[in-house]
Formats: structure tokens, C-alpha cells, sequence
């Protein structure tokens, strides 16, 4: 589609149900995955909750659409940064989060997670790398 | 510079549409370059042509539709943002079996790659939302 490769950052920030903006985010993301950008997720604030096990969202009438992060990997979508500050803030471990893995074809396809707990130091690092930062 | 922007809260309700309008005009006064104006989220609602804000108000649609006529600018909704929120043009309305369209001169409805493709092309991506 395009030879030029950039840095895609997509953040999300909203607790996923009570706003559309976490399902418009992973529109965004699916559709995006087509265009080979070098692509990596960003939770912080309310947006770890968007990753946590267990969602049920039976009595709201909404979509149920945590597990699509899960298919992320079969996009090579393969890098979801964590804020760590985040987690602890909300009283959360890495152990509330669903586990996310990917198939590293560099490793003979070795299943890893696609997680990755960052400090919030490290995120404003992460951010300054991009090209293209999209918040939601 | 090349600016892509993006508009991603509704008209009215969140100042985001009126700072990404003084925005992109003070960028082009400047003699910079805005390659494609994204409306994402409730900010498609930016591209209704029904709506009737009081006189003595600013005419954000109206302003849009001025601004993207006299520089030439790619005003795109997003299609399935759109949908949802009922912004129509007349094909869409066609084919999805409804009795009206409602999407303003100057603006286009168009996909999600839209967007992706305006970040790979912009020297810098402006998003102006929540």
C-alpha cells in the first residue's frame, strides 16, 4: 500500500463500556493492521481496564468485544504497553489482565505475551518514539 | 509542513471541532499544508447538514463547508462511525433503504484505511479531541 513504514501508537485511555471511544480505538487498530506500520497499544488510566479477564457484559446489552484483543496477535499486532502506575492506581495486577500472546515466527513461532508492563517514565518514552500518536 | 487532522468529539457539545477549525485555518494562512480533516467518533456529526444552530452562534458546519471550498480540503467522515450515529450520503442512504441523506456539501463519507493512510502521508498528525 505504502513503502513508507511508520511508527503507529494507538492510546487508549477510557474504561471500555461506559464510552464508545475503547471500541472505535480497536476499529481503528484492525483496520490499520492492513497497512504494515510498525504498530504498538498503549493502556493507561482507565484504558487497563479495556485488558482485564472476566468481562461480562450480559446486563448493560453492549458488545462483549474483549476478546478481540486477544486476536490482536493474528494481526501482528504484537505490542501492548501497559502503564504500570495505571494498574496500581486501580488496584490491579498484571494477573486481572487476560493473557494476550502472539506466535514469534523469529523464534520458531514460540508463543509470547503480548503485554508488556511499562512505569509511566518508560510510556512518555514510548511515546516520544512515534510518528503517529491517536488517542482515545 | 503537512498537517492530517483529526476531529474526534461532536460539534457543539466539545470545543474540539472549533479548535481543529482555527487550527487548520491558522496553518493555512500560514502556507502550510492540511492533507485530510478526519471526522471520527461523535466528531461526524460535524458533517449533518440538518442542523440548525441559533443565529447569533458560530455555523460550525457551515464554517467547515466554507473553509474545505476555498482551499480545496478533503473533509472525510468515517463510514461506520457514520452509521451509527445516522450520517448518510445519498448512495449510503440508498443502499441501506433509508429515506433520507443528510451529509453536507464539502464533506465525503469514506472508510477507517482513510485515516491510516493520512497519518503514513502527514508530516504530523493532529488529533483534537477529549
Amino acid at each position: 500500500m505504502s513503502e513508507t513504514i511508520k511508527k503507529f501508537l494507538y492510546v487508549n485511555r477510557k474504561a471500555p463500556y461506559g464510552t464508545i471511544y475503547a471500541q472505535e480505538s480497536l476499529e481503528v487498530v484492525l483496520i490499520g493492521a492492513a497497512f504494515d506500520q510498525d504498530v504498538s497499544l498503549a493502556f493507561l488510566d482507565d484504558g487497563v481496564f479495556q485488558l482485564t479477564k472476566g468481562q461480562d457484559t450480559k446486563e448493560i446489552g453492549l458488545k462483549n468485544f474483549s476478546a478481540t484483543y486477544r486476536a490482536l496477535g493474528d494481526y501482528e499486532v504484537t505490542k501492548l504497553y501497559v502503564e504500570k502506575e495505571s494498574l496500581e492506581e486501580r488496584g490491579l495486577t498484571l494477573d486481572d489482565l487476560q493473557n494476550i500472546e502472539y506466535e514469534d515466527e523469529d523464534d520458531d513461532y514460540a508463543e509470547k505475551s503480548s503485554i508488556r508492563l511499562i512505569s509511566r517514565a518508560e510510556m512518555a518514552e514510548v511515546m516520544a518514539d512515534q510518528d503517529v500518536v491517536l488517542s482515545f | 509542513m503537512k498537517f492530517g487532522i483529526v476531529v474526534s468529539e461532536g460539534p457543539y457539545q466539545h470545543q474540539a471541532s472549533d479548535s481543529a477549525y482555527n487550527f487548520v485555518k491558522a496553518a493555512l494562512a500560514k502556507g502550510h499544508e492540511v492533507s485530510r480533516v478526519f471526522f471520527y467518533h461523535d466528531g461526524v456529526n460535524v458533517g449533518t447538514r440538518l442542523s440548525i444552530p441559533p443565529q447569533d452562534d458560530r455555523q460550525i458546519q457551515e464554517q467547515w463547508t466554507a473553509l474545505g471550498k476555498e482551499h480545496d480540503l478533503d473533509l472525510v467522515i468515517c463510514i461506520a462511525a457514520a452509521q451509527r450515529r445516522g450520517l448518510l450520503d445519498e448512495n449510503e442512504a440508498k443502499r441501506q433503504g433509508k429515506d433520507a441523506d443528510n451529509i453536507a456539501e464539502g464533506f465525503r463519507i469514506s472508510g477507517l484505511g482513510q485515516l491510516i493512510e493520512m497519518g503514513i502521508q502527514a508530516d504530523r498528525t493532529i488529533t483534537f479531541g477529549d
